[in-house]
């Protein structure tokens, strides 16, 4: 398992320390889950959103009418650099 | 006076806090504030003046939300979620914030970022996890009642190892709408208590469809207090006993099948049921949660909230350093995981696969249900194991949550009861898993259950 290039994948700039522990752990869990191929699931349709039937019958559409929001000051506020309305981070290029 | 009630609660909880690291905030100023106003509102508040603590990754405006994660140490959100903000106008007090798994990650408490919490019938060992803080916030006599939150047992494993009511509700039961994401097709707000009772009047109150979670069904509350002291007779009770096999602890064993009996006793039928698929859900839930909070915690960036690392000149070095400096081991692991799983490639091996198995998982519950209306496993293999025991074998750690991961891969209601001690003196629980929307039944079991058979023991460290 390529721990380093799954890192990069998930933006995490992870040590060569790390890669050491991590690689064994994973190929183990790995190795556990991948216990699911003993079961023929061919004939199976997954199970996706909506675990219950109520669940899947609530009706998530509403009327379109304009509320209050939360406001760009707030929005702001919590950000660790903000410039001019907007979030501002390091150079992109 | 409201005022000197909460004043205790709060004494108490400074007093345990350096033993047993349950709160990450304990919120005095806000607490007596909110005693002041309760005491001079009007009008009928079905919670008024209930002391309860709240998981640290449930928002509250403007006291800190940090999810037990350095990425979030600094931050505090501007609103409530809707579960907090039906408590707090049913006169509820927030006394402070738990201290938990770094997002909600472990089945110890050892992966927060603040240190870990104990368990206070032995403060050597570990309280559980997730929602370890919460767990023993209620076990230590400071509150009678606490928020955690569910994704795989997070709420009853820890309630077991601390000899408390731990009730996982049924998915789209309680809104999740302010609940950090960590795998959405599995989290839920789950509620600790001293007793059933306690939980049944906060659920009733926080319970039903919000329009700010389109997950949230819409599916009339009872009246979950009325329901506590019905007869269990003629109760079927589906025992799966094929299940109950390696990992288990012999004493827990012994104390599960002690409560078989009890409920025989109580008048309950005990009958065989079979869930041929339960022991593959350790291994569905670790390709389905890795994979959903690969992409929720994609969020924690550094742009919007939380920290930012330092000594970044370039876009990408700053989300790389943020990421890898703000997040500890074992969310960086699930990270990666739940990134290997969805990887190119691999989806179908994986993800789609565990999508099938769940199904199975689900079919399993209905088939046992159309003969039962409990399924009866030990909430957790063993009791409470000693801090360090499991953190450097993370898959040893995941097996603690054999018998409660298959009601969150199917979206069912389960609660965990005290039904025993060690010979250690360490709290064993029971679970009794219920069909969608059974959380009344599941409640009146709970309290004819602990009426009958109360655990006749104090934790060692304990409130005043």
């Amino acid at each position: 398992m390529d721990v380093k290039k799954i890192a990069k994948l998930a933006h995490l700039e992870i040590t060569d320390e790390e890669v050491a522990i991590y690689t064994p752990q994973m190929e183990q869990i790995v190795g556990y889950i991948e216990q699911l191929n003993e079961l023929d699931t061919a004939d199976v349709e997954p199970m996706l959103g909506g675990l219950t039937a109520a669940g899947q019958a609530t009706d998530a559409i509403r009327e379109d009418e304009i509320s209050t929001s939360l406001g760009t000051e707030a929005a702001l506020s919590r950000a660790p650099a903000s410039t001019d309305g907007h979030f501002q981070v390091p150079k992109v290029l | 006076m409201l005022k000197n009630e909460i004043e205790r609660v709060l004494t108490n909880a400074e007093r345990l806090n350096d033993q047993l690291g349950s709160f990450l905030s304990i919120e005095r100023g806000h607490a007596l504030g909110r005693a002041e106003a309760i005491e001079d509102a009007a009008g009928e508040l079905p919670l008024r003046g209930l002391a309860i603590a709240i998981k640290d990754n449930i928002c509250t405006k403007d006291i800190r939300t940090s999810c037990g994660s350095r990425i979030l140490a600094n931050y505090t959100a501007h609103y409530d979620a809707t579960a907090v903000q039906r408590l707090n106008a049913a006169g509820a007090v927030t006394i402070g914030k738990t201290n938990m798994d770094e997002f909600a990650m472990g089945s110890s408490n050892e992966n927060s970022a603040f240190g870990p919490a104990r368990n206070p019938w032995d403060p050597e060992r570990v309280p559980g996890g997730s929602s370890g803080g919460s767990a023993v916030a209620v076990a230590s006599g400071v509150v009678d009642v606490a928020l955690g939150s569910e994704t795989g047992g997070s709420v009853r494993q820890p309630a077991a190892l601390c000899g408390i009511y731990g009730l996982k509700p049924t998915y789209g039961r309680i809104s999740r709408y302010g609940l950090v994401a960590f795998a959405s097709s599995l989290d839920a707000i789950g509620i600790f208590g001293s007793s059933a009772g306690k939980i049944a009047d906060v659920l009733g109150i926080i319970a039903g469809r919000d329009p700010l979670d389109s997950t949230s069904a819409d599916v009339a509350v009872p009246d979950y207090s009325a329901m506590l002291d019905r007869s269990l007779a003629g109760k079927r009770i589906g025992v799966p006993r094929a299940f109950f096999g390696e990992g288990l602890d012999e004493e827990v064993r012994a104390a599960v099948d002690a409560s078989i009996e009890n409920l025989r006793s109580l008048g309950c039928e005990v009958v065989d049921v079979e869930l041929p698929h339960a022991k593959y859900g350790i291994a569905v839930y670790y390709i389905i949660a890795t994979a959903e909070a690969s992409s929720n915690l994609a969020r924690y960036d550094g742009v919007r909230y939380g920290v930012r690392a330092e000594d970044a000149h370039e876009l990408r070095q700053m989300y790389f350093k943020t990421r890898e400096e703000g997040f500890g081991p074992e969310v960086k692991r699930r990270i990666m995981l739940g990134t290997y799983v969805l990887s190119s490639g691999y989806y179908d091996a994986y993800y789609a696969k565990a999508q099938k198995v769940r199904a199975l998982v689900r079919d399993d519950y209905a088939a046992a249900f159309a003969n039962c209306d409990f399924v009866l496993t030990p909430t957790s293999p063993t009791t409470a194991f000693r801090m360090g025991e499991r953190s450097d074998d993370p898959l040893a750690m995941y097996l603690s949550d054999i018998y409660t991961v298959s009601a969150n891969l199917a979206g069912l209601p389960a609660i965990s009861i005290p039904c025993g001690l060690s010979s250690e003196s360490l709290p064993i629980g029971v679970q009794l898993v219920g069909n969608y929307w059974a959380e009344g039944e599941l409640l009146n079991a709970a309290n004819i259950y602990g009426t009958e058979h109360p655990l006749d023991a104090k934790p060692l460290i304990h409130a005043e």
